[in-house]
């Protein structure tokens, strides 16, 4: 009989591991949905872009897990600015609708490139040789995959918190969310703050892409099958919230894997119905004010 | 002549009344149909599989072209019917009929207890919830304490449909359910043009134009879009039961996003807001992911992508649009003349 205890210490790790990914895939869709708004279905698409580009890259044999991260984080932020400037241009003004369709069209293309150029298969990226091992502390259990995961997710979270807060960039970004027509009147180039915002984002996305791929592995239809827990993340921790959309995270991640453990039976139903019910408590997103 | 401001506003409130009234061009769609039945037997399950798209992509027209209601979780509606036409033709009975008209009440209830919910909401949260609601039934059907109902991933099969109105049996040439798909088409087609044009469809324009407005009319703006959502749910599940009696199978991607997607493309091909656009629509993206689906499914994909973008840039009303734009200049110019 497994000690309880140990059990729930091993489901909270997982949980809040899951978490920090859906945390690093949410920050670029919860500032383009809340801020700039603008219904963006491809966010996951840059996710997947950035975990391809490392697999491609170590694949060639040059490169480490942690060499191939920059530049596929570099890469797609490059992509993510490109487009941003170019397609999603023409839906700024266009209604909802044409958005979600716009996206949804760009989501596609992801996906054929991709199993054009790399098949149909689930591909994980190989880890260096510590990061799979499993320590051990009587009954607990602790992967160093996951823990590596919270370490690395953790310290961006707060880097980002760090950028917002202290740095004149993230003042910028802040008066651009509360009030943008404020925000111009005082001379901020509010687009030009939202297309740098819109790049991170996707520069974001690729890192978690790249990291998580244990816990999410690649596979072309990878942009579409994330889409909706990342979407849900935003939803529940309140639009254009980056803070909202930690804590929403965390929870979700967390209510996932213990959905999954003591409820096998339902298997993913539990978190779907999670949100639904959340948000039909608070509309606006559970962390909206935080 | 110039006329008076008052009877200028009566001509544009009567154009505004019938503009969907019925007229010779509603009969073009069936009699092209009947006609591809006599030259071309062999497409008969392709054109099948058409009015099936056809009557899923009417149903999201009228919640998303006339209510506005932003739908990407319609085929949680296109699921519940197929589940619960092929569940009804393997337990209770195996009457085609009966069973599309046991789908649509399952239809209607699914729109009746989520809609209240969902639409109390507007913009991307609505998005979402729709989303989330048909992820959430298609994880449902997928969950393990389900598997003995649903069948889990392999789906439902090895039913049987009776014959329709107890005369004509389903025939492996697929004549029968060419004819029988083509009567549910034209079925969901006069219902829907039927609520379109009532007052209560004139209603649920007004409250896609400017809900605002309407709630200071006096409008129940919720309950109008509840009732749209449930008669949307319950032509969709019709769909979605036609292709559970046509092809005798249900399958998890029944309830699949992907089948949501595939209906908006379908209306922003078409054109949203006008019942003809789900049927042009559905024809022309049925017709082209056949013959390229046999080719390359996922080059498919990206041509669908290509497609949707560019509609969206410089057709965003679709093929009527098109059509209503070439019609309008043709009218100016023959004014001029």
């Amino acid at each position: 009989m497994l000690n309880l205890g140990a059990t729930i210490i091993a489901l909270l790790i997982d949980g809040v591991a899951y978490g920090m990914i859906l945390f690093l895939m949410s920050v670029g869709l919860t500032v383009t949905l809340g801020v700039m708004r603008i219904a963006n279905l491809a966010h996951c698409a840059f996710a997947m872009t950035g975990g391809y580009l490392a697999f491609a890259l170590i694949s060639t044999g040059h490169f480490t897990l942690f060499t191939a991260l920059p530049v596929a984080v570099v890469v797609t932020m490059a992509l993510g600015a490109a487009l941003e400037r170019t397609v999603y241009r023409w839906v700024y003004t266009t209604g909802q609708l044409g958005q979600i369709l716009m996206t949804l069209g760009l989501v596609f293309i992801f996906v054929a490139t991709v199993n054009l150029l790399f098949g149909s298969d689930l591909n994980a990226l190989p880890m260096p040789k510590w990061m799979s091992e499993t320590w051990n502390y009587g009954d607990i259990a602790f992967s160093a995959y996951r823990g590596f995961i919270i370490a690395v997710s953790a310290s961006l979270a707060l880097a980002l918190w760090a950028i917002l807060e202290f740095t004149e960039f993230g003042a910028r970004l802040r008066a651009a969310v509360d009030n943008p027509r404020m925000a111009r009147c005082v001379g901020i180039d509010v687009p030009r703050v939202f297309s740098v915002t819109f790049a991170f984002g996707c520069g974001l996305a690729a890192a978690a892409g790249v990291l998580g791929t244990q816990i999410l592995p690649l596979e072309p239809w990878y942009a579409l099958e994330y889409l909706v827990p990342v979407l849900m993340v935003v939803a529940v921790g309140g639009l254009g919230s980056l803070k909202g959309s930690f804590y929403a995270a965390l929870l979700l991640g967390l209510v996932d894997t213990f959905g999954r453990y003591y409820v096998p039976a339902a298997g993913a139903f539990v978190i779907y119905f999670a949100v639904v019910l959340l948000l039909l408590w608070r509309p606006q997103g559970v962390f909206a004010r935080i | 002549m110039s006329a008076t401001p008052n009877s200028e506003t009566a001509k544009r409130v009567r154009e505004g009344l019938t503009r969907h009234h019925w007229s010779w061009i509603d009969a073009l769609p069936f009699l092209f149909a009947v006609a591809i039945y006599f030259a071309a037997q062999g497409y008969l399950p392709l054109g099948t599989q058409v009015m099936i798209q056809i009557a899923f992509a009417m149903s999201l027209d009228l919640a998303l072209g006339y209510g506005g209601i932003d739908s990407l979780g319609h085929v949680a509606f296109f699921g519940a019917g197929a589940y619960t036409a092929g569940l009804f033709a393997m337990h209770v009975n195996q009457d085609p009929i009966l069973g599309l008209t046991v789908a649509a009440v399952a239809g209607a209830f699914i729109g009746l207890v989520t809609g209240p919910l969902v639409l109390r909401t507007r913009g991307l949260t609505l998005v979402m919830l729709t989303l989330a609601v048909a992820t959430m039934l298609q994880e449902l059907a997928n969950a393990n304490a389900m598997h003995p109902i649903t069948g889990g991933a392999d789906g439902l099969f090895g039913y049987q449909i009776g014959p329709v109105l107890g005369l004509f049996p389903f025939d492996l040439a697929g004549r029968t359910g060419y004819w029988y798909a083509l009567g549910v088409v034209a079925f969901v087609f006069l219902v829907s043009k039927l609520i379109v044009n009532s007052p209560f469809g004139l209603a649920i324009r007004g409250i896609r134009d400017n809900p605002v407005r309407m709630r200071m009319l006096g409008v129940s703006v919720t309950r109008r879009l509840v009732t749209l959502y449930c008669i949307s749910g319950a032509l969709a599940a019709i769909a979605g039961g036609l292709s559970a009696q046509v092809t005798a199978l249900v399958g998890l991607d029944s309830l699949a996003f992907l089948l949501s997607g595939n209906a908006l493309v379908m209306l922003i091909l078409g054109g949203t807001g006008s019942l003809y656009g789900a049927m042009i629509g559905a024809t022309i993206f049925v017709v082209l992911s056949d013959r390229a689906a046999a080719i390359d499914p996922f080059n498919w994909l990206f041509a669908i992508g290509a497609l949707l973008i560019l509609a969206v840039r410089f057709a965003p009303q679709g093929v009527v649009g098109l059509i209503r734009d070439q019609a309008q200049r043709h009218a100016v110019r023959r004014g001029r003349a």
